[in-house]
This record gives structure tokens, C-alpha cells and sequence, in this order.
């Protein structure tokens, strides 16, 4: 399906810029964009070679195993099809944990990690059950902090730069429990599916 | 106030902290796995490359050529019949596609109406409370060579529609009087 959206984006707005006489503006952003896709990748290895270089420590010293046993009940159950014990857990923990408190740039090398974890499980590269419930959880955002949004907020002198956490919480409790439950209904639905 | 940011500050060095003393109370080298670990980062990086170029140009043409803006304008009247205010309407059909552009967005809104207006909580709440789900599905999917990727996109796009409509409703309870 991401071949499609991917390019039905370009063609839909070369078509429209035909008629439209923006061409100019797509030559522009196409070759900003590409620049700063270079860029964002490049600042991407300082994050990804710091935080997996730590998690590596982490895991080594039995810390990811520790955070994996405390949640265990929570995640076993939102993840019924990751073995208890395996290394995939304790990096699922740990980049929901990294979201949890707003430490975005952490979260993705541990997320990242944990996919590839994953991935060993099902050993194909076919999506499996508990990388889209992962993705879910991720994409829905599940925060306690909304860190970027609180800077923006001080930078235009608010009178109140965190009134909006409360507000961010329970709309990120109620998006990602969605998340969540639209996710088991589309895995009941599959299931059905190869049943017949 | 202070006390949120002391915890996001006190945060990352905390869990350096925690992280090199039980290492080395277990006499772990904790140097090198560090480094052992850290190698891989700049693989992934690289690996991650193409993946984002690729989806970054493309949502470029889309949004350049104006085509994203008259999709926007066309469906506005829509979704302020069901009660979205028309100055929030960009920012939640751009914020699942592009994080960059939803941020500049967000900052836009907040510095025009202000950050203690209702667009500007409405805007803050929006931003915090939803990710760029097309860039998470890139970034994840992409590093580990996922192909087929099944329901995620339609669980994400749907999950974030809940997300906006729940910000709208809760500013508007919390914020009303």
C-alpha cells in the first residue's frame, strides 16, 4: 500500500502543478526536500550511535531485562505473541518509556531496535501481529511530557506554558487506547479472514 | 513549571547514571560495548537514508505544487460542519504526514492567536498529543526491511483522527469557560 500513497503524492501534485503553473515551486521543493532528508539522516547518527550505544550497556548489565519483569503483566498482554523472556520486550519497554517522558530522539533507536527483535521472531518481512500493535502505540503517541511543545509555548511567553500537559494526557490516553483497540480489531479480522 | 523541566533536564543524565554504575558494579567493559553498540547506529542511519529521502521528496511535490493546499481548502467546509475550527484544519491533516511541517504549523498558530488563546491550547494540545505517524511507519518499517506492512498504516491514520477529535473535544470542556 506504501507504493501507492508514495506515488500517487508525487504524481497528484505534478499533475496539479500542470495546471496550476506552480512547476517552479515543485522543482524547489523536491530538491530542498531530498537536501533535507540528507541533513535529518546525518543528525540522525549522532542520536541513533549515543542512545544505542548506551542501550547496549544497558542490556549487558541486565537493565532492559529488569524494566521487561516490572511491566511484565502489562506488556505480555498487549504483546501475547512475543515469548516472555525474549530481548524484544525489554526494547519495547524502553522506547515506550523513552516516549513516555518526552525523550523522543531515545525512543527511535530503541523502537528501531526493538522492530528488528521483532523481526527475528517472525522471520519474515511480512508486518507481524506485534509490530503493527507497536507501530499503534508509537504513532499515537504516548507521552507524559510534551517537551517541544512546552519550549514553543515559553518562546511566545504564555502565561501558562504547561496547562496543556493535562490536556495532552488524556487526549494521548484516549488516541492511543484507540490505537490499541482499532488494532485487535483489524487482527480479528485477518484471523477471520485466513480461516475461511 | 520548574519542576516539569527539572525532570526533563534531570532526565537523560540520570539514566547515564544509572545505566554506567550498574555496568560497572557487574565489571562489565562498559567502554567498549558502548562502542559496540554505538557502530550500529551509523549503519542504521545510512540504511534509513533512501527510506526518508524518498518519502520526504514526494510529500515535497505534493505540498509545493499547492495541490495539498486545495485539498485542504476542499474538505475544510466538511469538517467545519462537524465542528473543527477552520484555522486548526491544516495542522490536522498535516500532522500525521509531515512532522516538520505540522511543527512550523503549530508554532504559526500559536504565535498569531497566541499561546493562551483556544487555537493556541488547541494547537499545543494537537501537536503533543499525536505523532507523524508516516514518518514513524517509515523510519521503523524501513530499518528493518519490512516490505509488506499490513494494517499499520489504517490503525495509524485512524488512531490519530480519534487523537484530533479527542484534543478538540477535551480543550473545548477544559478550556470553555
Amino acid at each position: 500500500m506504501v507504493n501507492y500513497i508514495w506515488a500517487a503524492m508525487a504524481v497528484i501534485g505534478i499533475v496539479y502543478a500542470m495546471f496550476n503553473g506552480t512547476m517552479e515551486e515543485v522543482n524547489e521543493a523536491l530538491f530542498e526536500s531530498a537536501d533535507d532528508a540528507v541533513m535529518l539522516s546525518i543528525g540522525l547518527i549522532s542520536v541513533l550511535v549515543f542512545w544505542l550505544g548506551l542501550m547496549k550497556v544497558a542490556e549487558e548489565a541486565g537493565l532492559l531485562n529488569m524494566l521487561a519483569r516490572l511491566f511484565k503483566p502489562f506488556v505480555t498482554r498487549l504483546f501475547p505473541d512475543i515469548p516472555k523472556d525474549h530481548p524484544a520486550m525489554g526494547y519495547i519497554l524502553s522506547n515506550l518509556t523513552a516516549n513516555l517522558f518526552g525523550l523522543g530522539n531515545a525512543a527511535t533507536p530503541m523502537g528501531i531496535k526493538a522492530m528488528e527483535q521483532m523481526k527475528q521472531l517472525s522471520k519474515t518481512d511480512e508486518a507481524s501481529r506485534s509490530m503493527i500493535t507497536f507501530l499503534a502505540i508509537n504513532t499515537s503517541s504516548l507521552t507524559l511530557i510534551p517537551a517541544t511543545v512546552i519550549a514553543i509555548r515559553m518562546k511566545y511567553d504564555s502565561a501558562a506554558p504547561t496547562e496543556i500537559v493535562g490536556t495532552t494526557i488524556i487526549a494521548t490516553l484516549i488516541s492511543s487506547a484507540a490505537a490499541i483497540m482499532i488494532d485487535r480489531l483489524f487482527y480479528y479480522r485477518r484471523v477471520r479472514k485466513q480461516k475461511r | 513549571m520548574s519542576f516539569i523541566s527539572t525532570i526533563s533536564s534531570w532526565m537523560i543524565p540520570l539514566i547515564i547514571l544509572i545505566v554506567l554504575i550498574s555496568a560497572s558494579w557487574k565489571r562489565l567493559p562498559s567502554y567498549e560495548l558502548f562502542v559496540e553498540g554505538g557502530k550500529e547506529g551509523i549503519q542504521m542511519a545510512m540504511s534509513l537514508l533512501p527510506f526518508l529521502l524518498g518519502m520526504m521528496v514526494s510529500i515535497a511535490i505534493l505540498r509545493g505544487s499547492g495541490a495539498l493546499d486545495a485539498f485542504i481548502s476542499m474538505i475544510s467546509p466538511l469538517l467545519q460542519a462537524f465542528g473543527v475550527p477552520p484555522d486548526i484544519v491544516p495542522l490536522s491533516i498535516i500532522r500525521p504526514i509531515s512532522g516538520t511541517a505540522a511543527l512550523g504549523m503549530t508554532t504559526e498558530l500559536i504565535d498569531t492567536h497566541g499561546p493562551d488563546s483556544f487555537i493556541g491550547r488547541l494547537a499545543s494540545t494537537m501537536q503533543g498529543s499525536t505523532d507523524t505517524t508516516l514518518y514513524i511507519i517509515t523510519v521503523y518499517f524501513g530499518a528493518v526491511g519490512i516490505r509488506r506492512m499490513g494494517d499499520a498504516l489504517k490503525v495509524g491514520l485512524l488512531a490519530d483522527l480519534i487523537g484530533i477529535i479527542a484534543s478538540i473535544v477535551i480543550v473545548t470542556i477544559v478550556f470553555a469557560g
